[in-house]
């Protein structure tokens, strides 16, 4: 008889409720941490990273009453590690239309994990120009770093074991309920 | 959630192979890559330490240019090679060419041949990724790419997209790979030109065949107007110059009868007076530089998709 192989064990660490409250209180941490909102940027990593950007600024946006720029920054060109990658699918273009002379810009991620997605974020922000500082904000940061990279806004720290995955998901772009899961081997 | 197009092809040979949804994966790459060259910066680490050779056994001046420009772009080495200076004049075979140059640890590996197959025939032997810049009347996919490129950038959707290629479409390896491109992506193409380099077998490429250019005139959104291959004509096709002008040429009258957002293009180096008068060549219309810049975008996608799948270098 053959075995069906057991499907992979998710556990939910947040579910819509907790992420709402998580980005609620990134963009609160935000404005404390920048004065003057007009100069602030927000550029999400797609995609998840895109979502989490938007509704930060649409909080801030609501709690200021001034809206933060937003912009995406696609890291895929700026990654080192072509050779290896499995998956070869659509860039995203990189958008940041506006000056970032003088500016603070917060670079926003749905998981943290090695650090070298944010490090390749950082190069391709500096082709476009030269922010004041480059902040960092995740949902999730699961550990695992590779680099010297230390997120300035965290939702929720997961410990995690290299084996396993988490997966975001937003309903507005996967059209099930927000969750973040970790995914067993 | 749909699954996303992944690529997993180490060369690029021919438009004919690919799908549908291949296609799209390469032009959306390149919209990416084309907000490059507008950056402070215009330069992305994505193939540092990666080492392109341009073999060129046909001259070009543009396809190679971009080529290396878009290499160096993705911070590639690139070497050039033409094929008067190579080996190849003193007998060597293309394939032990290739070897040499693969064992010279080039990754990447951009062919223009004289001979139809030639970078399928590399493709299949090398580990090396072999991008066809052209070989023989069969296909030139990077150019049908740009094309393409530059038709969505300005209409988006190319659903039912009324497109007419003109001219010497027989020996066309741009007309090929064209029509190959919009075929799968559902646009109308009709294929204008001279019985002699438009046979109604080309019909069973998809697109629709027609000798007289009033009947695209008011009809088509594109007008893509091949160059007369000096090179490759025998002067059997048409009699004259003056004829194949007057019967296919871009008049300045004809011109004036072209829908307003009708896009005029031209895969270079134009004949002035030729496929197109002059005026029209500088008008309002014509989308022709812009083909050059899209072609840049469209080879950085092309490096890059296809370098990530090349093997180990010998």
């Amino acid at each position: 008889m053959t075995q069906i192989p057991e499907k992979p064990a998710t556990v939910v660490v947040m579910d819509a409720d907790a992420i709402r409250k998580a980005i609620r209180r990134i963009a609160h941490e935000i404005i404390e941490q920048n004065s003057d909102v007009s100069r602030l940027v927000l550029a999400g990593i797609p995609t998840r990273g895109v979502e989490v950007a938007r509704r930060l600024v649409d909080h801030i946006a609501s709690v200021e009453g001034v809206r933060p720029e937003m912009g995406v920054v696609d890291v895929s060109m700026h990654r080192d590690d072509l050779a290896t990658r499995k998956r070869f699918t659509a860039l995203e273009e990189t958008q940041l239309p506006f000056d970032l002379e003088g500016r603070t810009l917060v670079l926003v991620d749905d998981v943290l994990y090695t650090g070298r997605s944010c490090r390749a974020a950082m190069d391709a922000v500096a082709s476009f120009g030269r922010p004041d500082r480059i902040q960092l904000a995740v949902l999730v940061d699961r550990g695992h770093r590779e680099l010297p990279i230390r997120p300035d806004y965290v939702g929720r720290n997961v410990p995690t074991e290299r084996t396993e995955k988490i997966r975001v998901r937003f309903e507005n772009s996967d059209n099930v309920p927000d969750s973040v899961q970790v995914v067993k081997p | 959630m749909t699954t996303p197009v992944t690529w997993t092809r180490k060369d690029l040979v021919a438009l004919d192979a690919l799908s549908s949804d291949e296609i799209t994966l390469l032009l959306d790459t390149a919209k990416a890559f084309k907000g490059v060259g507008q950056r402070t910066l215009k330069k992305v680490p994505a193939l540092r330490g990666k080492t392109l050779v341009n073999f060129f056994v046909e001259p070009s001046t543009r396809t190679r240019t971009s080529f290396e420009l878009a290499a160096h772009r993705l911070s590639a080495d690139v070497v050039n090679i033409a094929a008067t200076a190579s080996s190849l004049q003193k007998g060597e075979t293309l394939k032990d060419t290739a070897l040499n140059l693969q064992a010279l640890l080039a990754d990447i590996i951009v062919l223009r041949h004289s001979s139809a197959g030639a970078a399928q025939f590399l493709a299949e032997r090398l580990q090396a990724s072999v991008i066809n810049a052209g070989d023989g009347s069969h296909e030139h996919p990077t150019q049908g790419l740009l094309d393409v490129f530059t038709m969505r950038e300005r209409f988006g959707d190319l659903a039912g997209l009324k497109v007419a290629i003109v001219g010497d479409i027989l020996f066309s390896r741009v007309a090929r790979s064209n029509v190959h491109a919009l075929v799968k992506l559902g646009a109308d193409v009709t294929l204008v030109g001279p019985t002699t380099l438009v046979p109604r077998s080309l019909e069973s490429l998809g697109a629709k065949v027609t000798h007289r250019i009033d009947d695209v005139l008011e009809s088509a959104q594109v007008i893509n107007l091949l160059r007369i291959q000096h090179e490759r004509q025998r002067k059997e096709y048409f009699p004259s110059l003056g004829e194949y002008t007057s019967l296919f040429g871009l008049t300045k009258a004809r011109a004036a009868r072209i829908r307003p957002d009708c896009l005029v293009m031209h895969p270079g180096p134009i004949n002035r007076g030729v496929e197109i008068d002059s005026d029209v060549a500088d008008g309002p219309n014509n989308v022709i530089l812009e083909q050059v810049t899209n072609g840049l975008a469209v080879r950085m996608a092309v490096l890059y998709l296809c370098a990530g799948n090349a093997g180990a270098a010998v």
